[in-house]
């Protein structure tokens, strides 16, 4: 009996050393890779950001002067939307605004609406989806360039009623074998103009970190 | 040195990870739509196959039988939450598309056998040696599952190599048929099973054949004894 809960015990401080271990070099690493995770992050979303709003058009730090929204006008119910804004000596250039298409085939997709200060857009670009490959998957500049057609577009170009697929009756291109991610793609969009239309000057003044401009 | 040669028979194609032993088919099958995502995998599998298997064959003597297997859930998990780590670290692109599987490679059966099964019972450098092929057999069906689904799905090797070497890898893609429409089943999931299914068929040809031709020189009691 003696030997057996002596043997236990010593079971019990192995497994014990073997977590401290363990975790100890999870922690270390963790702290010694922070940092590098931390700016790769900043790079990719910089990265994204500067496709839109090309870096030499402003001069604020572009990453960390951010909103996160919540507003029934960019269809988002609980996620908030990022909202980046550009400036140039003080003047506000552009917002890129992270919008959230929540009608794709599979899910939601997320988007990077870039809209200059005078309504037009810089452009779009698909961040995140789950469309079919080889279908819906086309809304991604890296399938196609069926994205590139909302460059300069705006609320007045073409009017809202044409802001639909051609088959819709509208002036935007379809897409071979996909008809529900164009239709969310295109109204994700509509809604963003519409949105930034409304708040243009109050995104600008708000404060950095607020929900509601 | 035989030894070795065993061993590496084993890895690479006699037990084979996926042909043979049908151990981590989750993320080998999402993920090889590309050569490039597969042998991302494939590497970070091995190398946590090594550092798993070399980690747990220096502490065999230490380990009692009835807490074995949490220490080596432990061990393996620290391993691959480093690997997580410094892939998201280093290969940032990367690790976006192979994100969800990199964890999955704890889940990943194959490491805990071999860690039960060989690297429990074997010294260092066998045990290394073990981790390295039986991740190098894994990491090669993964390439070639990715070459097929490329292949027939995109009609291109090698694409967005740049996800691991860099951007000066972009032109590394070879275009095997231009213009190509593109086969969506071989990128979709079915693909993947279809893929393998037609591999794995093909290796039982080639064992049978082997078999057939030289039907002395398979002294199967030997390999038993060894293993």
């Amino acid at each position: 009996m003696h030997t057996l809960a002596r043997n236990m015990l010593i079971s019990a401080v192995l497994l014990g050393l073997f977590a401290i271990g363990g975790s100890g070099m999870v922690a270390w690493i963790f702290a010694n890779t922070k940092q590098q995770i931390a700016a790769n992050e900043r790079a990719t979303v910089l990265r994204n950001l500067h496709q839109l709003v090309p870096p030499e058009t402003h001069d604020n730090d572009l990453f960390n002067d951010v909103l996160e929204i919540i507003d029934p006008q960019l269809d988002n119910s609980k996620e908030p939307v990022k909202v980046w804004r550009a400036r140039r000596q003080g003047k506000p250039v552009a917002v890129i605004i992270n919008s959230i298409a929540p009608d794709g085939y599979s899910g939601s997709i997320k988007l990077l609406v870039a809209i200059r200060y005078d309504g037009t857009l810089a452009g779009v670009r698909v961040v995140q989806h789950r469309e079919t490959p080889g279908l819906g998957d086309g809304v991604d500049l890296e399938r196609s360039n069926w994205i590139l057609q909302f460059n300069n577009k705006s609320l007045g170009n073409p009017v809202t009623d044409k802001w639909r697929v051609k088959r819709d009756g509208g002036e935007f291109d379809q897409m071979t074998g996909a008809t529900i991610t164009p239709r969310a793609v295109i109204k994700a969009v509509r809604n963003t103009l519409g949105y930034f239309a409304t708040h243009r000057d109050k995104l600008f003044a708000t404060a950095i970190g607020e929900t509601k401009p | 040195m035989s030894e070795y040669s065993k061993i590496f028979r084993d890895g690479m194609w006699t037990t084979n990870v996926a042909f043979v032993q049908l151990l981590g088919l989750c993320p080998l099958l999402a993920v090889t739509n590309t050569v490039i995502n597969g042998l991302g995998l494939g590497l970070a599998t091995t190398l946590t196959l090594i550092l798993s298997n070399v980690t747990v064959s220096l502490v065999r003597n230490l380990v009692r039988p009835e807490i074995r297997i949490p220490v080596f859930v432990i061990i393996i998990a620290s391993v691959v939450t480093a690997i997580e780590l410094a892939m998201n670290a280093w290969f940032h692109d990367l690790y976006k598309i192979l994100g969800i599987f990199i964890p999955l490679i704890v889940t990943n059966c194959s490491i805990i056998a071999r860690a039960e099964a060989f690297a429990s019972k074997n010294n260092v450098p066998h045990s290394f040696a073990d981790g390295l092929f039986m991740g190098l057999g894994f990491t090669l069906v993964l390439i070639t599952l990715g070459a097929i689904r490329e292949g027939l799905g995109f009609g291109t090797l090698f694409r967005q190599a740049h996800l691991m070497f860099g951007e000066a890898a972009r032109s590394l893609q070879i275009t095997l048929i231009s213009d190509y429409q593109g086969f969506l089943l071989a990128i979709l999931p079915p693909g993947a099973f279809f893929g393998l299914g037609l591999l794995i068929a093909a290796k039982n040809i080639i064992d049978k054949r082997r078999a057939a031709k030289k039907p002395l020189t398979v002294p199967a009691p030997v390999a038993a004894t060894a293993a």
